[in-house]
């Protein structure tokens, strides 16, 4: 059983890293495209099978109740967005934005991200999962910089810069969590292993993993966005391709926080040591105000969502800050439904963005006149994620807050402040895109529908009914969490 | 500890916060990029001082590493950018020389001060190696602050994976993962240097982050 | 008997710092001749041009006051005792427990406050601009020979200069990174406050150059004979200081006996003769720096001094 565990779990990640050898080989564009999505469908059956059978906790890869649904989410996503992928950089190689040799390299480059991610989530040794973070850091940005342009360039050299500092001050609250565990657990792998740290960090100092969680939560926060670090965020959405937005929204920034859950893990079997909730809360809490406010002012489309996740990353960082079982529960939610209905709207908006030929909001008009598919699905994504019932987000965000206010009623009171100012500021935008006369051109679509909706739906069937087993293995986590 | 061990040990972790201490002062690109070799090459010594102290001969490759990759390739290679690019020699700064060094004096204590007391616990060596590679992991992020030229970002950057260096070796027998994350940053820093200089030149006529601003997109 | 002996021995002390002080200026100066490929003055011509000063006329002017008239005593008599507290080939003698590092900088920071003044005395523009900069260049150098001082009396737990002496003499010194950086830094000051290359070139008599040539520029006769002498005291003060804190060896302590001072006699000369070449190749080497940078230089040392300071209180820490 175990070993049909660790196969599956070693083929999550060697599928991956095999294809995008063979992608940065074969020169065919078309084919190109179709591997990828077959990589990463074989990805995702290979990861489904480890909600059924788990390999034993090694020294660097571990698969637990904790990180099994996210890779399971995660290959998910990667494998539709790969399908998405494949229609619309075809078409984005007829439009002449990129040349064959750039498309290897992209493909190349997105199952090295699917690779690193994957290996961030399954990786046991907390060293492991930070060069995985790195890697994942580094393929994206090269992914953001692929067109170009100089506004590309500024965009993925920003974004290399805040990553790099941010996961160099990461590597130092690593090397200050692996001191606090050497003195109790002893030299070696052990010392960094999750499933030791977890079980032993009660005897830990408290003051280094103080310092540790601060180095950690600014470092890998940076990764999440959370304002104020989050000023890479919004240009390397809007300019790189629509897919890699699709994939650091929905996917990158869930890897992040994946990343500092696993630390506040490690922190709350610490009594001594300072409460993470705190920090936490004021850092989300920030990030979604900051955010909802500057929904306002934006022009260009991609932009505007990209602050939208910055908010949503937000809400997700308040609930886990909060803590206690409803919050945590409703974080976890949050985390699956924001990754799905994010980038569903990230598929609608690369499709909107190929249609019209711009990414300025206010070139776009009357949307569900002029292609109606689109448009309505568009309509459905920015219901979903400004948390309208009933689809998912409105029950997790009404848990959070109502979590909260039974403890802290200010802090609610901000946060659903928060969430009705930037509900309104999409609805005002969605107004403006979907409805009225069509405006621009009127060409057809080209890349495929199936992702977005198959998203949406997910999300839609999850608000209404949540299977038990579900329910329950998110209970069971959002205890872990404390 | 024998003191003479301690000492030499001290010697070299000193003498890495004064080369970053150099390296702040410096307003010439050729001699930033001497500074930055004497830095890595700082760093190695320490790092095969811990090797044969803690009889851990892993940390010699690390050692070497460091020495080779970051003294004498990454210095070389970035001089003949700089020559075939024409970027500027000189360095701008945000403020004053004067004032980024009272910056960073002042980043020193407190880095001093927040170490020194939280870790204990640990041998005097790793205390001392600890508290000396939080200030250099800050100087080198004041030296990003504080340049406007992307190429001594890039080496504030290289300087604070040098102080991140020299925490992982203190922090004894921390396992393999380090030469791996290592060798891992030093190669893809080199690469991505090298992609992103010659993009933006490409571009521009300078690598100078300010010329860069007016692509900002929209304003905040 | 012992203690007029000791004072006796104290009083050499001082006479010896006299007498040789002008032989110093003189020898840096040959030496720079020779480096030029010049045969250069004596190395008896300071002794020459301070004796045919003294007989000169003062010429004052009429609106000097009574500052002008005192400041150059003022800076002769503090830089003679700065100089003869420092110990030269014998530590421990009588005035020693007076000999305090902090006690000297503040001397020495007397004699540069009643030059100031002296040079803005007289209401001319170059005294004006050459106590203005002295005075800049003086914000910057005492902190960072403060901050060396205290680098230095951290290490040896006291300020007075025997102990510091004695104890970097003794073994349990060890091998100090923070040392090698107060010795760096404390000669910074030392090129700084003599008004040697790069900050000052003490032969130049481009008035915009000056800083400390421009103060005294109004002297003459005996004022400037003793001016001139205080200056030559000064370097051989630092060259002293430096001396017998980073190279002790060969100073004998007091109460060792005459053959212990005369060997401490010996070794002092030898260490004022390689200080004082390499000073002057030093300066032979280099340029002056322009004035706005003199700035950057001295605030170096500071750094200098203060990072020594933070090393050896973490290493004293843990």
């Amino acid at each position: 059983m175990t070993d049909l565990g660790a196969l599956l779990a070693k083929a999550t990640l060697l599928v991956p890293a095999c294809v995008a050898a063979l992608l940065a080989l074969f020169p065919d564009d078309r084919l190109t495209a179709r591997l990828n999505s077959l990589g990463a469908l074989v990805t995702f059956l290979a990861s489904t099978g480890l909600f059924f059978v788990r390999p034993a906790a090694g020294p660097f890869l571990i698969v637990d109740d904790v990180n099994v649904v996210f890779i399971v989410l995660t290959t998910f996503v990667g494998f539709t967005t790969s399908v998405f992928s494949a229609s619309y950089i075809a078409h984005e190689l007829e439009q002449g934005r990129l040349t064959p040799v750039y498309l290897r390299f992209y493909h190349a480059m997105y199952q090295t991200l699917m690779f690193a991610m994957n290996l961030a989530l399954l990786a046991n040794n907390v060293g492991l999962m930070w060069v995985a973070v790195e890697l994942a850091t580094l393929t994206t940005v090269l992914m953001v910089g692929i067109y170009r342009t100089p506004a590309a360039l500024e965009a993925a050299w920003k974004y290399f810069i805040l990553g790099s500092v941010g996961i160099a001050l990461a590597l130092f609250g690593t090397i200050l969590v692996y001191l606090a565990a050497r003195s109790v657990v002893g030299e070696g792998l052990d010392a960094m292993a999750w499933n030791v740290l977890v079980k032993r960090a009660s005897a830990f100092d408290p003051a280094l993993l103080n310092l540790a969680f601060v180095f950690l939560l600014l470092g890998y926060g940076t990764k999440v966005g959370l304002a104020p670090l989050h000023a890479w965020l919004p240009d390397a959405h809007a300019e790189g391709p629509t897919p890699i937005s699709a994939v650091l929204s929905g996917l990158l920034l869930n890897v992040a926080l994946f990343a500092v859950l696993r630390f506040k893990m490690v922190m709350a079997a610490n009594p001594g040591a300072l409460a993470p909730g705190p920090l936490m809360v004021t850092l989300g809490l920030i990030s979604v105000l900051f955010a909802a406010f500057m929904l306002y002012r934006r022009h260009d489309i991609k932009r505007m969502f990209a602050y939208s996740s910055i908010e949503h990353m937000g809400i997700i960082t308040f609930a886990f800050g909060m803590g206690g079982p409803i919050a945590n529960f409703a974080g976890l939610l949050h985390m699956t439904f924001h990754s799905l209905t994010k980038s569903a709207i990230f598929f609608s908006v690369g499709h909107i963005a190929q249609v019209k030929g711009t990414q300025a909001m206010a070139e776009i008009r009357g949307l569900t006149v002029s292609h109606p598919v689109l448009g309505w699905g568009l309509v459905l994504g920015v219901i979903t994620i400004v948390g309208l019932p009933p689809m998912g987000i409105f029950m997790s965000e009404f848990l959070i807050i109502t979590s909260t206010f039974a403890r802290q009623p200010v802090l609610a009171v901000a946060l659903a402040l928060g969430l009705l100012v930037a509900l309104g500021a999409l609805l005002l935008r969605l107004n403006g895109l979907a409805f009225g006369e069509p405006r621009g051109s009127s060409a057809r679509t080209e890349a495929s529908f199936v992702p977005m909706f198959a998203h949406l739906s997910l999300v839609l069937a999850a608000g209404i009914y949540l299977p038990p087993a579900l329910v329950s293995w998110f209970q069971y986590v959002a205890g872990l969490l404390g | 500890m024998d003191r003479l061990v301690l000492d030499v040990a001290h010697l070299f972790a000193g003498g890495l916060v004064l080369v970053s201490f150099l390296l702040l002062y410096q307003d010439r690109m050729f001699g930033l990029l001497n500074t930055f070799a004497l830095h890595a090459l700082v760093v190695s010594l320490s790092v095969a001082w811990q090797a044969y102290i803690q009889l851990a001969p892993h940390l010699y490759i690390t050692a070497a590493i460091a020495l080779v990759v970051k003294a004498i390739i990454i210095p070389v290679a970035l001089h003949r950018i700089i020559v075939r690019l024409g970027i500027h020699r000189t360095i701008e700064t945000v403020v004053g020389i004067g004032q980024t060094m009272l910056a960073g004096i002042a980043l020193v204590a407190l880095s001093i001060l927040v170490m020194l007391p939280i870790t204990a616990e640990a041998g005097t060596l790793a205390r001392e190696d600890l508290a000396f590679s939080l200030s250099v992991i800050l100087l080198g992020l004041l030296m990003m602050i504080s340049r406007r030229n992307a190429v001594s970002q890039v080496i504030g950057f290289m300087s604070i994976e040098n102080g991140l260096i020299l925490a992982a070796t203190a922090a004894k027998g921390m396992p393999l993962v380090v030469e791996i994350s290592v060798a891992f940053s030093i190669l893809i820093a080199l690469i991505v240097i090298g992609i992103f200089l010659f993009r933006i030149r490409e571009r521009f006529d300078t690598v100078d982050v300010h010329a860069l601003e007016r692509f900002r997109g929209e304003q905040l | 008997m012992a203690l007029i002996l000791d004072v006796l021995v104290q009083f050499v002390q001082l006479a010896l710092v006299l007498s040789l002080a002008p032989l110093l200026t003189g020898y840096i100066r040959k030496v720079k001749s020779h480096l030029l490929r010049r045969r250069g003055p004596s190395v008896l011509q300071p002794y020459r041009d301070l004796f045919k000063l003294l007989r000169k006329e003062v010429v004052l002017a009429e609106n000097a006051s009574w500052v002008f008239r005192v400041a150059p005593y003022i800076v002769f008599a503090t830089m003679l005792i700065a100089a003869a507290l420092v110990p030269t080939f014998a530590t421990g003698l009588v005035f020693s427990p007076a000999a305090d590092l902090i006690a000297i900088v503040a001397l020495l920071g007397s004699a540069r406050f009643a030059l100031a003044l002296a040079g803005l005395d007289v209401g001319t523009s170059f005294g004006g601009i050459g106590s203005s900069r002295e005075m800049m260049i003086a914000s910057l150098a005492e902190p960072a020979m403060l901050m060396i001082v205290f680098t230095l009396s951290l290490l040896a737990g006291s300020t007075q200069l025997s102990s510091v002496s004695a104890f970097l003499h003794g073994p349990e010194v060890g091998l100090r990174v923070s040392l090698a950086m107060a010795l760096v830094g404390l000669i910074m000051v030392a090129i700084a406050e003599n008004a040697r290359i790069p900050v000052d070139n003490p032969a130049t008599h481009l008035e915009l150059t000056m800083i400390h040539e421009a103060m005294i520029l109004e002297y003459s006769g005996r004022h400037l004979a003793v001016i001139e002498a205080a200056a030559s005291l000064k370097l051989l003060l630092y060259l002293s200081l430096i001396g017998c804190v980073f190279v002790p060896w060969g100073v004998a302590t007091a109460g060792q006996g005459f053959g212990a001072f005369a060997v401490g006699l010996i070794a002092y000369i030898v260490k004022l003769a390689v200080g004082g070449f390499l000073l002057a190749v030093f300066e032979t080497v280099t340029a002056k720096m322009r004035v706005f940078r003199v700035s950057d230089f001295l605030g170096a040392a500071l750094m200098l001094g203060f990072l020594a300071a933070l090393l050896l209180f973490v290493s004293q820490s843990v």
